[in-house]
């Protein structure tokens, strides 16, 4: 593992030199203007990236994780909002098709979905079912010509609008607590699917967030995704690959925060001399670069387990809680060596800032990261 | 010691309190959202004398004490941290300057209008390359017979679009460098004279902050405020009041926040119970009103000491350093209990976490807080 990093170097070259032309160019104005960039959308569609874990045989690259890891990282080292659509189509909307899904629904769903953008968007959360996400109260009731009519709202779902496709979750049986869970696959434009209210955000405002309303939504039973009742094992498996993708959309806004610090602290002269020759701003670079060092480490070495096919519900987790809160802090040190210029528009570390605060909420608060983390170490450790 | 306020302070911030939650709470996101404040609300805040807490009565001011500002200063934070950002420059800064170092004339031509807030006034100091380290500035004002000619730029300039007077910190004498810096009155209309467009700014959207320009920019000789060349002394010795200001309104974002983030872990229920009923929960609130009142213990303390003789640098910038750094930690973590509503517009914590950020940058960043404090504390 240890010479992962630097195998995936040339990959990660182009991937920068892709980000820094089609998508860095373009962060302010979707932050800004809260749109999803089509022309971005087709970049990376001209690149096959939005297939890019999907199997070649469903149209898609059949990247590795970590390779998948990379660009997420590098979309976010320049675009929060990019890095958040990206991560969750991929690891929330593809994958689970991909995991959970029969030949059918794959070659359905996959191709389009990779090959032309089609954008997948999940449907968990509900108002009363956030870090409870057991707790849904959406209903899919089946009925005796054998579709299931779906009732139910989901919110803070990325991609609601844009998407052409979405997974949602639902109760199919009042019984079982968790095991009353199923998942389908659902096509905008179905009747009774439609989305609700456009979440107004603190950042990452270029990436689409909404709600979801399904009235008495007609499905065929062809669109239950894996079988009945296991719904809320798929999602904790899906959120066990969605996490890395959230360390890595963190590790790059980290990454990018640290970037614009340290040339600003070479550049900018207070005193006569570049602030970087001041001890207070040179123990911030140091403490920064340690920190996202650390976090890279995390988020690759769980990318890695994924692709060998281990269990990593406990290291993504970490690498998820560990990356957003070195986002976080470098974030907001980049910001403290800029002064006045980090909180205006004129340079990326306001953004930065703004974007890396959905890191420690989307896809599991860092509270449950922590939930979770120490469930599984105070497991393992009554176990021995 | 006395830990209690005297019924005069508390009359001074309930009133501000009750008129920040009649006027401000229902209209400060949608301020934030347009990036401004109606003038009507500008009219309401003048008329209560928030504009002229500091000034004497003399001069139609309140004329309270310093920890009646800071009240006034945090309850109007807590519900607008951008409103408390005008009246903060209006007292601390622009009209103590004209009350420390101004002629009977000016004093008479100036204060009455800014205490009754029929005028604000913006404090021109900072530039672009000169923050932190204000005694670099650039911006040049020579002496031509009766006119100074001003050239230059100066940068994050608060309540500009509305500012009857300008505080402009400058070089008449460009040799001397901070030596040669001196402090001149400018009118709003003075040819060669021009506003930037309006910052986009992370917080405090609602306040006015933009770049003012002067290109061969004519003010007459007798608007210099104090004598000439002493103005880097004018700024320093107005750093103090102005970082008072910024450590109350840390404080009433702070406490505004964990308001908010207490009230909401009560509601909100998951796994069947209030998540206030979870541990980590409870030892976030724990620790955010443990933060907050070490903050505000300071920020008394910072106030009481300012209208007593001597000077307390070191105290003020402790607890400017305290309360803003702990406005932003508290911020996050309100933001952390209210989850993905903590990140949207609806619930002020959104606002509160972005409004939090600037307190640690303007009025000497937490860095140059340090800077004050361990200068201090190595002296001799």
């Amino acid at each position: 593992m240890y010479d992962l990093l630097e195998r995936l170097q040339g990959f990660r070259e182009e991937v920068r030199d892709f980000c820094e032309k089609e998508i860095a160019t373009r962060a302010k104005e979707v932050d800004e203007k809260q749109i999803f960039s089509n022309e971005v959308a087709d970049k990376i569609n001209e690149k096959g990236w939005w297939g890019c874990i999907v199997p070649k045989e469903y149209g898609g690259m059949g990247l590795s994780q970590a390779e998948y890891i990379v660009i997420v990282e590098e979309m976010a080292r320049v675009c929060g909002s990019t890095a958040l659509t990206f991560a969750a189509h991929n690891s929330l909307g593809t994958y689970p098709i991909d995991a959970f899904g029969n030949d059918e629904q794959k070659k359905k769903y996959l191709p389009p979905a990779a090959k032309d953008g089609a954008l997948i968007a999940f449907g968990l959360t509900e108002p009363e079912a956030g870090s409870d996400a057991g707790g849904t109260k959406s209903k899919a009731v089946k009925q005796d010509d054998g579709h299931y009519l779906l009732n139910g709202t989901k919110c803070w779902i990325t991609s609601s609008e844009p998407c052409k496709f979405a997974i949602a979750t639902a109760r199919t049986s009042d019984e079982g607590g968790v095991r009353g869970i199923s998942s389908f696959i659902l096509e905008k434009g179905m009747e009774g699917f439609s989305v609700g209210k456009k979440e107004n955000k603190m950042g990452c405002r270029g990436s689409n967030t909404a709600y979801l309303h399904f009235d008495d939504l007609k499905l065929p039973a062809s669109q239950l995704l894996g079988d009945e009742g296991v719904g809320f094992k798929q999602f904790m498996i899906t959120l066990d690959g969605g996490r890395i993708s959230i360390g890595a959309m963190a590790l790059g806004l980290a990454q990018g925060a640290f970037e614009v610090a340290s040339k600003y602290s070479l550049e900018r002269e207070q005193f006569g001399k570049p602030i970087s020759k001041n001890q207070a701003i040179q123990w911030k670079i140091a403490d920064m670069a340690t920190q996202v060092e650390a976090a890279r480490h995390l988020v690759y070495g769980s990318a890695w387990l994924k692709d060998q096919g281990k269990r990593m519900t406990k290291e993504s987790a970490m690498a998820k809680v560990f990356a957003s809160e070195v986002a976080n802090f470098c974030t907001f040190q980049a910001i403290q060596i800029l002064g006045a210029d980090g909180l205006t528009d004129k340079y990326p570390a306001e953004r930065q800032y703004r974007d890396m605060k959905l890191c420690e909420i989307g896809e599991g608060t860092s509270e449950v990261q922590r939930i979770v983390i120490a469930r599984e170490v105070l497991k393992s450790m009554s176990s021995v | 010691m006395d830990f209690e306020l005297s019924e005069d302070h508390i009359m001074m911030r309930d009133s501000a309190k009750e008129f920040a939650e009649k006027r401000l709470k229902d209209i400060a996101e949608e301020m934030d959202a347009e990036a401004t404040m109606p003038d009507e609300l500008l009219a309401e805040t003048a008329e209560l004398g928030y504009f002229g807490l500091l000034a004497s009565e003399d001069y139609d001011g309140l004329d309270v004490d310093t920890l009646s500002y800071g009240l006034v200063v945090e309850e109007i934070a807590k519900k607008c941290a951008g409103l408390s950002i005008t009246i903060s420059v209006q007292n601390s800064l622009v009209i103590q300057a004209l009350q420390i170092y101004g002629t009977d004339e000016q004093k008479q031509k100036y204060i009455p209008k800014l205490a009754t807030g029929e005028m604000i006034g913006s404090y021109c100091l900072s530039e672009p390359n000169s923050g932190t380290d204000a005694g670099s500035l650039k911006c040049q004002a020579i002496l031509d017979g009766d006119h100074y000619v001003f050239n230059g730029t100066k940068s994050w300039v608060t309540s500009a679009k509305w500012a009857g007077v300008f505080l402009v910190f400058c070089l008449t004498n460009p040799e001397a460098g901070s030596k040669g810096i001196s402090c001149i009155l400018v009118e709003p209309g003075t040819e060669g004279m021009s506003l930037g467009a309006p910052e986009k700014k992370m917080g405090l959207k609602c306040s006015d902050t933009r770049e003012v320009s002067f290109i061969d920019a004519k003010v007459p000789k007798e608007n210099i405020l104090g004598e000439e060349n002493h103005g880097f002394k004018i700024a320093l010795s107005l750093l103090d009041n102005g970082r008072i200001g910024v450590a109350f309104q840390a404080l009433g974002i702070a406490q505004a926040a964990f308001e908010e983030a207490l009230s909401y872990s009560k509601e909100r229920k998951q796994f069947g119970q209030s998540i206030s009923n979870f541990q980590a929960i409870q030892f976030k609130l724990a620790d955010m009103a443990l933060k907050i009142d070490a903050a505000r213990l300071m920020a008394y303390r910072a106030a009481v000491l300012k209208d007593m003789d001597g000077r307390y640098s070191r105290e003020i910038s402790m607890a400017k350093l305290l309360c803003s750094e702990t406005a932003n930690w508290v911020a996050n973590e309100a933001v952390q209990i209210h989850g993905g509503y903590g990140y949207v517009k609806e619930y002020a914590v959104e606002r509160y976490f972005r409004d939090a950020r600037v307190t640690e940058i303007y009025e000497g960043t937490s860095e140059a807080q340090r800077i004050v404090i361990s200068r201090d504390l190595l002296k001799d």
